[in-house]
């Protein structure tokens, strides 16, 4: 049962095989069990997740079941659910309970879905190993002894480990793709405006976005399914007519059953494989791009001459954002509140210094400075004209390609604390993950294989805007072909 | 370019985050290695290029003036530090 897919589970829960209730309580118990030595669920509250279970049995009953109706779902801690404990993995929100849902939550809500619990992250979003939350470290199933990336780790680990179903996650740089590629599973990260924002704790705004994380790309597509859709309460919510994003799953794109994938053209950005990437990621990133040929894919080689300065780029206009969004954060309204002040500037600097852990810090001050006066055009604004170009790399790749492939991380998941010393070999590795983010673009990360340590491999798929769909096709054939997805760390099962 | 020991601190004091002097110079190297990365930016020329700043070219949505929201201060304060009939307690501003 923990290795089902979405479709398998509805099934079980249509044919009352099995009720959704069941169902929750062997995940909480799994959770009970692996939950300690992973750390990848920071609350789980089973009187609240078993109330929402009979409520979908009782909506299965009366026949009015929808796709993800009973089925449990662990939600990254930075997606506000009302009487939820949510602290976006900071001891600034430790002790707040939202007194609202966002909008992903209150469609999956309505969807019928169960939430599972909360899981763990980097202290707003800020990291890429789930090492730097207020309530420590995700271990990756994989190997206790390495990260599970970040910042949605977490729900990666959960997923990974089999102790949720699916999950929800935010990615702001590579959030959800990096952690789905160090855990071996799958995350997808939509057009910017797809899914809102709304009660989702603010990182960087014009650059985060949440999607699914799941087991394969089938599931993926049932849970954008649910997640996507126009919310006027966040500004840059896209108002698009409603789509099936499984649509194309089994569309064969030739009559040839052995090459469903027939023409697709797949852009392989010479800069995704020089200087930098892991000999084993490259070889496993190969070896799917020669199956993704076998499938009747034809590779193109593409030029993105700018993606050398999307880190850079990304390092300061997600500060920049950062220390706008994070200024709410003063312990007045809610959250945190240091003990002992004098006047109201005390309290705030106090406060934030009690509250935000180092590398929340330590962006604060980048944003702060780049924004502030006579470095703005220097910094901020010379970021943002690098972002066009880096866009219209883009732009002129998906004249040549459909798609394009490369590794989602330069190398495996890294050992606990190797790199929480040196900030900029941890932001570089962002390095495949973060154009997407700036250029608003689609893009998702499979496991393509194993490298050093027997750790999962991802690749990562990137699409022209809107083109989720047509991603999503791709991975599943490929996915159909090979059985990258369905291997799970040893003694999870 | 890097930051001076003081401009760290008045960086933070512009971000309302108190620091200490020992931290202060812990974030300084740091930063500034950050900013060596940030540099790289430098090498590109991007005369005429038009800043973009986010994923979609769209205009900002207008909506209907009226009003939208219901009064659920008793809700949001509840979970404040401080409050007292219905507003939010910080340390005196005006004398």
């Amino acid at each position: 049962m923990f290795n089902s897919t979405l479709k398998q589970l509805s099934a079980l829960l249509a044919q009352k095989k099995l009720s959704s209730a069941e169902l929750t309580q062997s995940y909480l118990d799994r959770i009970a069990q692996r939950n300690p030595e992973l750390n990848a669920f920071l609350t789980v509250d089973a009187e609240k997740s078993l109330a929402q279970a009979r409520a979908a049995d009782a909506q299965i009953a009366a026949g009015k079941a929808q796709p993800l109706t009973g089925i449990p779902v662990a939600h990254k801690d930075i997606f506000c659910a009302q009487g939820w404990l949510t602290t976006c993995g900071s001891k600034m929100l430790a002790n707040f309970v939202s007194p609202y849902d966002a909008h992903v939550v209150e469609k999956l809500n309505a969807a019928g879905a169960v939430i599972l619990g909360k899981t763990n992250m980097d202290e707003f979003a800020m990291g890429s190993s789930s090492e730097t939350g207020f309530f420590g470290a995700v271990k990756n199933p994989w190997d206790p002894t390495r990260v599970a990336g970040g910042s949605s780790g977490g729900s990666a680990a959960a997923v990974a480990a089999r102790i949720a179903p699916v999950a929800i996650g935010t990615d702001t740089g590579g959030s959800i793709r990096q952690p789905a590629a160090l855990t071996g599973i799958c995350g997808l990260k939509p057009t910017y405006g797809v899914v809102s924002r709304y009660g989702m704790i603010a990182f960087a705004s014009s650059l985060d976005q949440g999607g699914p994380m799941a087991k394969s790309a089938e599931d993926l597509a049932l849970m954008l399914n649910v997640m996507a859709g126009f919310d006027a309460r966040d500004s840059t919510s896209l108002e698009r007519p409603e789509e099936d994003y499984s649509r194309l799953l089994d569309v064969r794109l030739t009559g040839d059953r052995s090459k469903p994938l027939g023409g697709l053209r797949i852009g392989v950005p010479k800069e995704y494989f020089g200087a930098g990437l892991g000999a084993d990621v490259g070889a496993a990133v190969e070896a799917a791009l020669v199956q993704f040929e076998k499938l009747g894919a034809v590779r193109v080689s593409i030029a993105l001459p700018n993606s050398g300065l999307s880190v850079p780029a990304y390092y300061v206009i997600a500060p920049a954002e950062a220390s706008s969004n994070l200024s709410r954060f003063d312990g007045v309204r809610y959250g945190y509140r240091a003990a002992e002040y004098g006047d109201l500037t005390e309290m705030y600097r106090k406060t934030r210094a009690q509250g935000f852990g180092a590398e929340v810090k330590r962006r604060i001050l980048i944003g702060t400075y780049v924004l502030s006066h006579g470095y703005y055009d220097a910094y901020y604004l010379k970021a943002q004209k690098i972002r066009r170009l880096i866009a219209q790399d883009f732009a002129q790749a998906f004249k040549q390609c459909d798609l394009i492939l490369g590794p989602t991380t330069p190398g495996v998941a890294f050992g606990l604390g190797s790199m929480s010393s040196d900030p900029v070999q941890m932001y570089l590795l962002d390095i495949y993950t973060t154009a997407a983010n700036l250029a608003g673009l689609p893009a998702m990360s499979i496991p393509c294989g194993f490298g050093e340590g027997g750790l999962p491999v991802g690749l990562q798929l990137a699409g022209d805007y809107f083109s989720e769909a047509r991603m999503l096709q791709a991975a599943h054939q490929y996915q159909l072909a090979t059985d990258w997805h369905l291997r799970q760390p040893a003694g999870m099962e | 370019m890097s930051l001076s020991l003081p401009e760290v601190k008045q960086v933070a004091w512009l971000a309302r985050i108190e620091i200490t002097d020992a931290e202060a110079s812990a974030a300084q190297g740091k930063l500034n290695d950050i900013f060596k990365l940030i540099e790289q930016m430098q090498s590109v020329d991007t005369e005429g290029v038009a800043p973009m700043a986010h994923g979609q070219d769209v205009v900002q949505r207008l909506r209907e003036d009226r009003v939208t929201e219901t009064d659920r201060h008793v809700l949001y304060q509840a979970i404040a530090p401080q409050v007292e009939d219905g507003l939010y307690l910080v340390p005196k501003v005006i004398e």
